[in-house]
C-alpha cells in the first residue's frame, strides 16, 4: 500500500541501519590478533624488500611487474625475485613455514592467502619447494648483502 | 498490426520437463569441463599431437551455423523477401544462442579457462583468436540490437540498417572463422585461402539446415505446420547452399590433389586413412550432401517431412565433415623433411592417434544443449514465433 | 702465497721452508681446488663451456637485439642410439621424460631415411627460434613472443592453453601440458593448461652457459652463439660449410641450422 505505510522511507532507513552496522567492521584496522601473519623466522634482522605493511599490500604488484621484467625482456638478478622469497621463507630456518610455500596453513604463502580467500596462481606452475642450488646461493649473497651492487638492491631504491 | 496467431501449445510442465532436460544437460557439459580442467587434459583423447579435439568439432560448428542461421533474417531485411522477414527474430535468437552454446565450449576446453580475463585484456593484433573474441562478442551485441529493432514496433523502421549491419558483421565473423585455419602454413590441411570462403558457404548450409529443425520443432510444439510455400522455398534454398557446399570441398581436394606435395596427405584423407575417409566419403558427401539433395530435389519439397530429415542428414554430415578436417588435418604428420620419411618418440612420420573421450563429448553435448535451453526459454518466453502474413497470398513476395 | 712469508722464523730457513712448503701446499692446494670445482661444477658444466661462454648479462640489463642466439647441429656427428641431447634436456628443465602421446617434449632425436637416396641419418629436433615465428602470430594473449635476443618463448603468465600454437608451427616443437606437475625445476616454472618448448634454457644462456644439449652431446654436435657476432664461432662455421634449415621453403628464418641432413 504505497500511499499509506511510507515504504520508500522505510527502505531508507533499513539501509541506513545495514550500513552503519557493518561499517565500523569494515572500516576497522587490523584489530589485533584477526589477521594472519606469515611464520617469518629468518637468520636476518631487517626486512629484504620493505616492511610487512607494506609487503602484505604491495607483494602482489611487486612480484607481477618483475616477471614481466624477467620473462619478456629478459632482466635478471632484481631484487624481486620469487625463488629468493621461497629460499628464506620456506627455507629450513623458517619454523612452522619450512619446507614449501603452499601446501598447509602455516606455509608462507598460504597462511596470508587462505585468510583472505585469495586463490594463489603461482604454484601451478613455479615450484613452492625451496631447494635449488642457485637461488639459494643468490638468497643468501643477498642477504649478506653482497647483492647491493646490483642495481635493483640499491639502498636508496624507492617501491 | 499482425494477427495474433492461434497456437495450441503444449501444458505449461511439459516445458519445464524440456527446459530441465536442456538444463540437465548443459550442467553435466559443465560438470565434465569442471573434472577436465581439474585433473588435466590428460583425461581426454586429445594428446601434443591431436590437440583439438571432439570439443572444438561441437564449437566450430555451432559458431559457424550460428552465423549461417542469421542468414535467413537477413535475406529478410537485407534483401526484403517477406517469408524470410517473417521469420527474422527466431533465426536471431538461434544466432544467438548458437554463438553462447559454441563459445560456451570453447571456452571451457582452454586449458587455463581461469584466464578469461586475460584473454579479454591481452590482445595480438596479428592472431584470428584475438580478432574472434572481438568479432564474437561484437556480434552478439548487433545481433541483440537486431532483434530490438525486429521486436520493439518502435524501432523496426531501423531493421533494416540493423540486418544490414549484422550481415556484414556475420560475413567477417565467417571469415575470421575460416582463417582460423586459412593461416595455418604449416599443415597440409590448412592453409588455403579457399578456407574462409567455403566457410561462408559452410555457414549458409548448416544455419539454414539448423533453422529448419528448429523451426520444424517450434511449430510442432505449437500445433501449428509450416506454411507450404515457406517450407518449399527455404528448402530449395537449402539445396543451393548444401551443393554450393559440395563444389567448395570438391575445388579444395582437387586443387590439393594438383599439387605433388599435398598429395600424400591427399590420399591419406580420401582413401587411406581409416576412420576419415568413411566419415568424408559416407558421411559428408553421401548422408550429408547427396542424400538431402536427393531428397530435396527428388521427392516434392511441399511435403512437411522432407525438410526436416533432409536438415537432420546435412547436420549429421557437417559434423563428419568437421571431425575429417580438424582432426584428420591433425592426425596427418607434418612434413619436416618432404622428400624423407622419418620416425620419432615424439610421432614424427607417424598419423597421430586420437579417440573422443566421454568429458569431450558431454562438454561438445551441453554446448549444444546451452544453445538448446535459451532457444527454448526464449521461445516460450517471448514472440518468436513467425508471423506470416496471409500464406497463400503472393503479394508481398518479391518473386521466385 | 704471501701468507707464507708470515712465518717467523730466519730468513734463510723461512725461505727454504717456504718454498718446501710452499711446493706441498702448492700442491695440496691445487689438488684441492680441482676437486672442489669439479664437485661445484660437476651438474652439467664443464670448463671448456665457461671458457667458451658468451658471458652473463649483467644484473638489471635487458636481453638486446645486437645479439642473435642461435644453434647448428652437425648431424654427421649424430649417432641414432644417441639421447643425450634429450636426456640432458628433460633433467635441465625437470621434464619427466616420458614418451606417450601425452608427455612434453622439447627436444627429439629424428630418425630421416631420405627416399630417394636411401641415405640415413639423425638430427635433434626443437623449437627452431624462428625470426617469424607463426606461433607468435597466431597466439591471441601474446604470451608466444620472441625475446629480443631471438629465443622464442612462452609466457605461462598469459597462456590462456588455447593450443593454436601447436597447429600453427611446422616443427611441432610445443608441447602441451596435460597433467599437474609438482616436481618443477625452480628455474623453470612450467604447469598443467599451458603450452611450452625448447627454451634454449634461457635461465643459463643469461648466465653465461650453453643450452643443456648443447652441453652434454658427447660429440659437440650441437654449437650454440651468436649469430649476430660475425666473429663467433658458429658465424665462422655457417659461412665455411653448407648448412640448411628445416622446411626452409616456409621463409622462417630459424635460429637453428643443420649440416647433413
Amino acid at each position: 500500500m504505497p500511499g499509506i505505510v511510507p515504504t520508500r522511507w522505510l527502505k531508507a532507513i533499513a539501509f541506513a541501519l545495514c550500513a552503519g552496522a557493518l561499517a565500523p567492521a569494515a572500516l576497522a584496522a587490523d584489530p589485533a590478533g584477526r589477521v594472519a601473519k606469515p611464520s617469518i623466522s629468518v637468520d636476518r634482522a631487517t626486512q629484504c624488500i620493505d616492511t610487512p605493511a607494506v609487503m602484505r599490500r604491495t607483494h602482489m604488484d611487486l612480484l607481477k611487474h618483475q616477471r614481466d621484467r624477467t620473462v619478456r625482456a629478459g632482466v635478471r638478478g632484481e631484487k624481486v625475485h620469487l625463488n629468493a622469497c621461497i629460499e628464506c621463507h620456506a627455507g629450513p630456518g623458517a619454523g612452522a613455514a619450512a619446507g614449501s610455500a603452499v601446501g598447509s596453513p602455516q606455509a608462507f604463502c598460504e597462511g596470508c592467502h587462505r585468510y583472505a580467500a585469495v586463490k594463489l596462481d603461482c604454484f601451478e606452475c613455479h615450484q613452492p619447494k625451496p631447494g635449488s642450488a642457485r637461488p639459494a646461493a643468490a638468497a643468501r649473497a643477498f642477504i649478506a648483502g653482497t647483492a647491493a651492487s646490483q642495481p635493483g638492491a640499491a639502498p636508496g631504491a624507492t617501491q | 498490426m499482425q494477427a495474433s496467431i492461434v497456437t495450441t501449445a503444449p501444458a505449461p510442465h511439459r516445458f519445464w520437463l524440456v527446459a530441465a532436460l536442456g538444463a540437465a544437460l548443459v550442467a553435466l557439459g559443465l560438470g565434465a569441463a569442471h573434472y577436465m580442467e581439474v585433473e588435466g587434459h590428460v583425461v581426454t583423447g586429445m594428446n601434443n599431437h591431436v590437440v583439438w579435439g571432439l570439443p572444438h568439432v561441437f564449437a566450430i560448428f555451432l559458431i559457424v551455423a550460428a552465423s549461417g542461421v542469421l542468414n535467413v533474417a537477413s535475406i529478410g531485411s537485407v534483401f526484403g523477401k517477406a517469408v524470410y522477414k517473417a521469420r527474422a527474430p527466431l533465426s536471431g535468437l538461434l544466432c544467438l544462442a548458437m554463438l553462447a552454446g559454441g563459445l560456451m565450449v570453447l571456452m571451457l576446453d582452454l586449458g587455463r579457462p581461469d584466464r578469461m580475463i586475460v584473454a579479454a585484456t591481452h590482445y595480438n593484433v596479428t592472431s584470428v583468436f584475438a580478432w574472434n573474441v572481438l568479432l564474437y562478442s561484437g556480434m552478439a551485441a548487433i545481433v541483440a540490437v537486431y532483434l530490438w529493432t525486429l521486436m520493439e514496433r518502435r524501432m523496426n523502421r531501423y531493421s533494416k540498417k540493423a540486418g544490414l549491419a549484422a550481415f556484414i558483421w556475420r560475413l567477417v565473423l565467417t571469415t575470421g572463422t575460416g582463417s582460423i585455419f586459412a593461416f595455418l602454413v604449416a599443415r597440409q590441411a590448412y592453409g588455403s585461402a579457399l578456407l574462409a570462403p567455403m566457410f561462408i558457404v559452410m555457414s549458409f548450409a548448416w544455419g539454414l539446415a539448423v533453422f529448419l529443425l528448429a523451426q520444424a520443432a517450434v511449430y510442432a510444439w505449437n500445433g501449428m505446420t509450416v506454411p507450404a510455400h515457406a517450407s518449399r522455398r527455404m528448402t530449395r534454398l537449402l539445396g543451393v547452399f548444401v551443393a554450393a557446399t559440395l563444389y567448395l570441398v570438391a575445388a579444395h581436394h582437387l586443387t590439393n590433389l594438383y599439387f605433388a606435395r599435398q598429395f600424400d596427405f591427399e590420399r591419406f584423407v580420401l582413401v587411406e586413412g581409416g576412420l576419415y575417409p568413411l566419415l568424408f566419403w559416407a558421411g559428408y558427401v553421401a548422408v550429408g550432401s547427396v542424400l538431402p539433395l536427393l531428397l530435396i530435389y527428388g521427392g516434392d519439397a511441399a511435403r512437411p517431412r522432407n525438410p526436416v530429415i533432409a536438415s537432420a542428414l546435412v547436420v549429421v554430415g557437417a559434423f563428419c565433415a568437421l571431425y575429417v578436417f580438424i582432426i584428420g588435418g591433425q592426425a596427418f604428420p607434418l612434413e619436416l623433411f618432404p622428400d624423407a620419411t622419418t620416425r620419432s618418440t615424439f610421432l614424427d612420420g607417424q598419423v597421430a592417434p586420437y579417440a573422443p573421450s566421454l568429458p569431450e563429448l558431454l562438454l561438445g553435448i551441453g554446448g549444444v544443449a546451452a544453445a538448446f535451453l535459451i532457444t527454448v526459454i526464449g521461445v516460450h518466453v517471448l514472440d518468436f514465433l513467425p508471423h506470416d502474413a496471409s500464406p497463400e497470398s503472393g503479394a508481398t513476395d518479391d518473386g521466385g | 702465497m704471501s701468507e707464507h712469508q708470515r712465518i717467523d722464523s730466519p730468513p734463510a730457513t723461512q725461505a727454504r721452508e717456504a718454498v718446501r712448503a710452499g711446493t706441498s701446499r702448492r700442491a695440496l692446494l691445487g689438488a684441492g681446488a680441482a676437486g672442489l670445482a669439479g664437485v661445484l661444477l660437476a651438474p652439467g658444466i664443464r670448463l671448456i663451456e665457461i671458457a667458451a661462454a658468451q658471458g652473463a648479462r649483467a644484473a638489471g640489463e635487458p636481453a638486446s637485439s645486437k645479439v642473435r642466439w642461435g644453434m647448428l647441429i652437425d648431424t654427421t656427428r649424430c649417432a641414432s642410439d644417441c639421447n643425450q641431447c634429450v636426456t640432458a634436456c628433460n633433467t635441465e628443465n625437470g621434464l619427466s621424460g616420458g614418451t606417450s602421446p601425452t608427455d612434453s617434449q622439447w627436444i627429439r632425436k629424428v630418425e630421416i631415411r631420405h627416399r630417394d637416396t636411401g641415405r640415413t641419418s639423425s638430427a635433434p629436433v626443437m623449437c627452431q627460434h624462428c625470426a617469424n615465428p607463426p606461433c607468435v602470430d597466431v597466439c591471441p594473449t601474446g604470451a608466444s613472443f620472441k625475446r629480443a635476443d631471438g629465443i622464442v618463448l612462452v609466457d605461462r603468465h598469459t597462456c590462456i592453453g588455447c593450443r593454436y600454437c601447436v597447429m600453427a608451427c611446422p616443427y611441432k616443437a610445443r608441447s602441451f601440458v596435460h597433467e599437474p606437475l609438482t616436481a618443477q625445476k625452480p628455474d623453470v616454472p612450467r604447469g598443467k593448461g599451458c603450452v611450452e618448448g625448447c627454451t634454449m634454457c634461457v635461465q643459463r644462456v643469461d648466465r653465461g652457459l650453453q643450452p643443456a644439449c648443447a652441453d652434454a652431446c658427447p660429440e659437440q654436435a650441437i654449437l650454440f652463439g651468436n649469430l649476430n657476432d660475425p666473429d663467433s664461432a658458429i658465424s665462422r662455421r655457417i659461412r665455411e660449410i653448407a648448412t640448411t634449415r628445416i622446411r626452409e621453403d616456409l621463409r622462417l628464418d630459424t635460429g637453428v641450422r643443420y649440416h647433413g641432413i
